[in-house]
């Protein structure tokens, strides 16, 4: 099982990690929602970015897929930078990326067999047959063999996550991202997702970076986990190290212990008029 | 002096984000011109068939309701030109007035109200529901452009139908009025056309096509532009899209306006 160990040689390190993001800052208006977020991703590994609501990982998935270019820091992806990176070597890096967003972002007007393809048909030369004879592989890989015909709109919520994910590996891709595989989703369900994620990591040797709140998930897919709180990484290490920290709001977050709510009405305004302005 | 500086930063803040959002439609037109020009160089390619269904959808799907309300114009115009030229014994100059005011203005204007109403709107609440479901997220990572797969072939679609519909609109709006005034002006309906394409000449034609070119770009750029800056789920789509159909028809009135008076003086 491939781990994230710290190696004895730092610089080989940073050459293999399939992620390596130093001193990353994110921004909205006037606030700051990343602070300076270190972390690498080797090749094979399982990681997942945990925290709560306003723990800044949906803006950290957003500056790993490129939809956000960062205020400061550095961020390669598979040896990319991609902050500096041009279009025609960003477009090369999407090529070996896949993602499966939280609501499947499956595309109304297609099939779902048509959404599968739709990479293999814009970025390859490969006849109709061999793309549809593809596209229904990967379905059945995600166990959706022959729901190919049907719309988006007659799946139930499992199986858009599912076909979301047949397409996000329809180009084998080396790296692959799952934002909240369990959102919406019941037990069963989801226990069966993540055994998916398992045997996609070991069949394909990718590796994957799942963006999640669900304890259970995380604890049983993670090689290793990062916790956010806050626009910072409080800790990373493997589920037992997480388990086992004394950190406060780690603890408070795996005992599902509330925050203590304290209303600063003049704090709060104060806030609102900084970011209106 | 808060009383003084209240609605001058409202009016600061207020042309801030028009000319923000001036500058998006402008960088989605750029785009979309150079996708069409180029992006079969880069491997991105504007797809022919998207272009197809989109010509389907914004011209040959709006022909009948274009083709309703044009006849409806042109039978009002004849009301009206004969009503108020018989009062100065001009009913001859009716055909003439009818063929110059439809090629050279209604035939456009009606036309761009038209697909304003009908595909302004759907594409501000496509692109918008695409971006609240993250489909346009989902676009940019497989590493397809939004903009090249979305916005280029729905402005390649309204520049080619546009101007084509308003042709349509003028040809009909011409058989209307002479549907109505070919019995006061005692001719056949077929004579009352032949008159009108005697007297007109190829500028009232282009004036018309010209004003459907730009309408085109403006009813795309506004759709696609309030689509993509949508947020605030199902609601925030609702918005935008009467907002798009709004903005379009208004900035078509505004357009036609500046047109015939730069070109008719």
């Amino acid at each position: 099982m491939p781990m994230a160990s710290q190696p004895a040689d730092a610089t080989q390190a940073v050459a293999d990690a399939v992620i390596d993001v130093q001193g990353l800052e994110a921004w909205y208006g006037r606030r700051r929602i990343l602070h300076g977020i270190d972390f690498r991703v080797m090749p094979g590994e399982i990681r997942v970015i945990m925290g709560g609501s306003g723990s800044g990982k949906s803006t950290l998935l957003r500056h790993l897929l490129g939809l956000q270019k960062p205020r400061r820091g550095r961020l390669r992806l598979l040896g990319v930078d991609v902050a500096r990176a041009g279009p025609d070597e960003l477009l090369a890096l999407r090529r070996q990326i896949g993602v499966s967003f939280q609501g499947g972002a499956l595309f109304t007007s297609m099939t779902v067999g048509e959404n599968v393809a739709l990479p293999l048909r814009e970025h390859t030369r490969l006849d109709e047959n061999t793309i549809r004879i593809m596209s229904r592989l990967k379905l059945e890989v995600v166990n959706l063999g022959g729901f190919q015909d049907l719309m988006p709109s007659q799946l139930s919520g499992g199986m858009v996550k599912r076909a979301a994910l047949a397409r996000a590996i329809v180009m084998d891709p080396k790296l692959l991202f799952f934002d909240e595989p369990s959102a919406g989703l019941d037990p069963v369900v989801s226990a069966e997702l993540d055994e998916l994620i398992l045997q996609l990591r070991d069949a394909m040797r990718m590796s994957i970076v799942v963006v999640t709140h669900e304890l259970e998930s995380a604890f049983k897919i993670a090689d290793t986990i990062t916790v956010l709180d806050q626009g910072n990484v409080l800790m990373t290490g493997t589920a037992a190290a997480v388990r086992g920290s004394d950190n406060e709001r780690i603890q408070d977050l795996l005992n599902r212990r509330p925050r203590e709510v304290s209303v600063d009405v003049d704090a709060y305004l104060r806030r609102l008029t900084e970011e209106q302005a | 002096m808060e009383a003084v500086l209240r609605p001058l930063e409202l009016l600061g803040r207020r042309t801030v984000t028009a000319v923000a959002a001036l500058g998006h439609a402008g960088m989605l037109l750029a785009e979309s011109l150079y996708f069409t020009a180029w992006g079969w160089r880069r491997g991105q390619p504007v797809r022919l068939r998207m272009v197809f269904e989109q010509m389907r959808q914004v011209g040959v799907d709006a022909v009948p309701i274009v083709a309703l309300l044009s006849l409806t114009i042109g039978v009002m115009l004849g009301i009206q030109f004969i009503a108020a030229l018989s009062e100065f014994g001009a009913e001859s100059q009716v055909v003439v007035a009818a063929a110059k005011s439809i090629t050279r203005e209604f035939g456009a204007l009606i036309t761009g109200i038209v697909v304003a109403g009908r595909s302004g709107s759907a594409f501000a609440a496509r692109l918008g529901s695409m971006t609240v479901s993250q489909e346009i997220d989902a676009l940019a990572v497989i590493g397809i452009d939004p903009v090249r797969y979305l916005v280029a072939p729905a402005l390649i679609a309204m520049l080619v139908m546009l101007p084509v519909l308003t042709i349509l609109a003028d040809t009909v709006a011409i058989i209307g009025a002479g549907l109505y005034s070919a019995g006061p002006l005692d001719m056949s309906v077929g004579g009352y056309v032949q008159q009108t394409v005697r007297l007109l000449e190829p500028r009232d034609l282009w004036e018309g096509l010209a004003k459907s070119g730009v309408f085109a770009v403006l009813i795309t750029l506004i759709g696609v532009a309030t689509g993509f800056s949508v947020s605030g789920g199902a609601e925030g789509v609702g918005r935008a899209t009467t907002r798009a159909v709004v903005l379009s028809i208004s900035a078509l009135v505004v357009a036609d306006m500046l047109f015939s008076f730069f070109l008719n003086r």
